[in-house]
């Protein structure tokens, strides 16, 4: 047993450092005064004075968070209804299809679905003469499509765990079905629509094929803008801005992450001490 | 009148009607445009296709194509191999992590296991960056690897550098990378629900540690490593800024034609029929993983 505790925590160790080292030594490189971004001039911070001095970098980072903004809110409230939909309603005509389209766009590659997209745009500009010009609309109407499916699943895994009694308790108490959806079901599912837009926000910021595909000139979002520097090959400055975006998610997500632990321990706590009160 | 149809039906008509038709209009519609295309013939119009000529409805040259020209079949091939590769690779890494993670105390591994999870949530195309940054060929860690390789080879095969950009086994090993955490938390989440008794109980009957893993352990974790493999293998097979990046540009892989067929060859009906083949290779993965994935919950329901 001990032997193999041995091999199973070494595999562990070397599979952090293979998460980590990459990111680790990106960081480091972002301090390199050498031109070369491969190799080690001494310290310096200057690339990070180089890329804040860049009204590029900004603009698109703006133009990301707008986008980003726009289109994880759209698919919360798409995908939080699509996930109530397949949760509680079982037999509508065409819920096969329904069920159907919410997976699909998980599974697709991306490449297809920017692609697909691309061509649907194309066709109705020269059809209907809407969209007409690839830009902020139309990178924004993909990112909801296939941001809002995430937010499907994480709201309907989260409806089929949830007690039905309280909702049933309301109902018998004489709600209206769309006034028990307000008043129980919504603050029940909170906490999964509050991750389901995260995720959708995360998606949104971070895509690059579906953006590249379905963006025009003039509207270059951050992970564009480092796609079309980063083909070229690894550039200092990139490694500065590339350490800046990591630190700042992997601070959120940390935090995030240990105010969730505090939470469950909490509410562990108080389930322990109820528990004992009603002994 | 609205209020009174809002209360009786209308609010559920709303909460399916709304993503429904938002997803046929955006999904569906997309994607039939281009099974359709890939029935179309290529023309010098724009938008560069048309239905005529000798093939009126259904021309099926694309299609002819994909098996007469080998650069489809390659890519195909190539595809398929890497997505493998990363998969297999993924599990070899994976599941001792998998299973180490449900041997450390509580504490512990709730802290491991978001760092499983952190480097998911950053930038996708950074963590490809962070590697290009590691495998150029003036980089400390080829300049390590050059030093280990001239080590342990005779004299005669001692290289200047790794040859590590651009070539399928760079393609492979940042897909491990990058889909790593695919593989570990369905893993993780299937070996932590199973019963520690049943190995205290094969151990007690006198089973080593590895036959106490082979006999017990692993037969009941083959739910995670399909759902896992599934999840590895359907996004890397279709992948297209890795091999962008890292890849051998002269063996592309199919994500990258069909992006070179639609953008730099515009030629819409041939995009769109390596996209439909692409689909139908994946169909056979899709539903594997669907069906346990389908089973996994039943079970979780029960419980």
């Amino acid at each position: 047993m001990k032997r193999s505790n041995t091999f199973l925590l070494t595999m562990l160790g070397f599979g952090f450092a293979f998460f980590y080292v990459p990111i680790l030594s990106m960081i480091v490189y972002s301090f390199n005064a050498s031109r070369l971004a491969t190799v080690w001039g001494g310290f310096s911070t200057k690339w990070y004075g180089t890329l804040l001095s860049n009204a590029q970098v900004g603009k698109a980072l703006t133009l990301s968070l707008e986008i980003a903004v726009i289109s994880s809110t759209t698919a919360t409230i798409l995908g939080t209804m699509a996930g109530i939909a397949l949760a509680r309603f079982t037999t509508f005509r065409g819920r096969t299809l329904f069920s159907g389209l919410v997976t699909a766009p998980l599974i697709m590659p991306e490449v297809i679905t920017g692609i697909s997209s691309l061509i649907f745009f194309i066709l109705l500009g020269q059809y209907l003469g809407w969209p007409a010009a690839r830009g902020f609309t139309t990178v924004t109407l993909a990112h909801i499509t296939f941001s809002m499916v995430f937010v499907t699943t994480i709201v309907q895994s989260r409806m089929l765990s949830a007690d039905r009694a309280i909702e049933e308790a309301a109902m018998d108490l004489g709600a209206k079905p769309w006034q028990v959806l307000r008043d129980v079901t919504l603050p029940v599912i909170s906490p999964a629509i509050l991750s389901g837009w995260l995720l959708a926000f995360t998606i949104s910021m971070d895509d690059v094929v579906i953006t590249n595909f379905t963006t025009g000139p003039g509207t270059t979002t951050l992970p564009i803008l480092i796609w079309s520097k980063v083909k070229l090959g690894v550039t200092p400055d990139i490694n500065a801005l590339a350490t800046l975006i990591v630190l700042t998610v992997g601070l959120c997500v940390l935090a995030a992450g240990v105010g969730m632990n505090r939470a469950e321990r909490r509410a562990e706590r108080d389930r322990r001490l109820a528990y004992r009160a009603n002994q | 009148m609205i209020a009174r149809w809002f209360h009786r039906k209308g609010w559920s008509d709303l909460v399916i009607g709304l993503p429904y038709v938002w997803l046929l209009i955006f999904f569906l519609i997309p994607f039939l445009i281009v099974v359709g295309m890939s029935f179309a013939t290529r023309t010098s119009t724009a938008p560069p296709f048309g239905f005529g000529g000798e093939n009126p409805l259904v021309n099926l040259a694309g299609y002819a194509r994909l098996f007469s020209d080998t650069l489809y079949i390659r890519a195909f091939v190539t595809s398929l191999v890497n997505a493998a590769g990363a998969m297999v690779l993924c599990l070899l890494i994976g599941y001792p992590m998998a299973l180490g993670l449900t041997r450390v105390d509580r504490g512990w591994r709730n802290i491991l296991l978001m760092l499983v999870i952190l480097p998911f949530w950053t930038s996708f195309l950074l963590r490809v960056y962070a590697w290009m940054g590691l495998m150029g060929s003036n980089s400390w860690f080829n300049k390590l690897l050059t030093a280990g390789w001239n080590i342990l080879v005779p004299q005669a095969w001692a290289v200047a550098n790794v040859p590590l950009m651009h070539s399928n086994f760079a393609v492979v090993l940042v897909m491990v990378y990058t889909y790593l955490p695919f593989m570990i938390l369905p893993l993780y989440a299937n070996l932590e629900r199973l019963d520690p008794t049943l190995d205290e109980a094969a151990m007690d009957l006198g089973s080593r540690p590895f036959a106490v893993f082979r006999d017990v352990t692993l037969p009941q974790s083959i739910p995670g490593i399909i759902a896992g493999g599934m999840l590895v293998f359907i996004p890397a097979a279709g992948e297209l800024v890795i091999p962008t990046l890292v890849g051998d540009s002269s063996a592309p892989m199919i994500g990258r034609v069909i992006s070179d067929e639609f953008s730099s060859a515009r030629d819409w009906p041939m995009a769109s029929a390596v996209a439909v083949a692409l689909l139908i290779l994946m169909v056979g993965p899709m539903m594997i993983y669907a069906r346990f994935d389908a089973r996994a919950q039943a079970r979780e329901r029960q419980a």
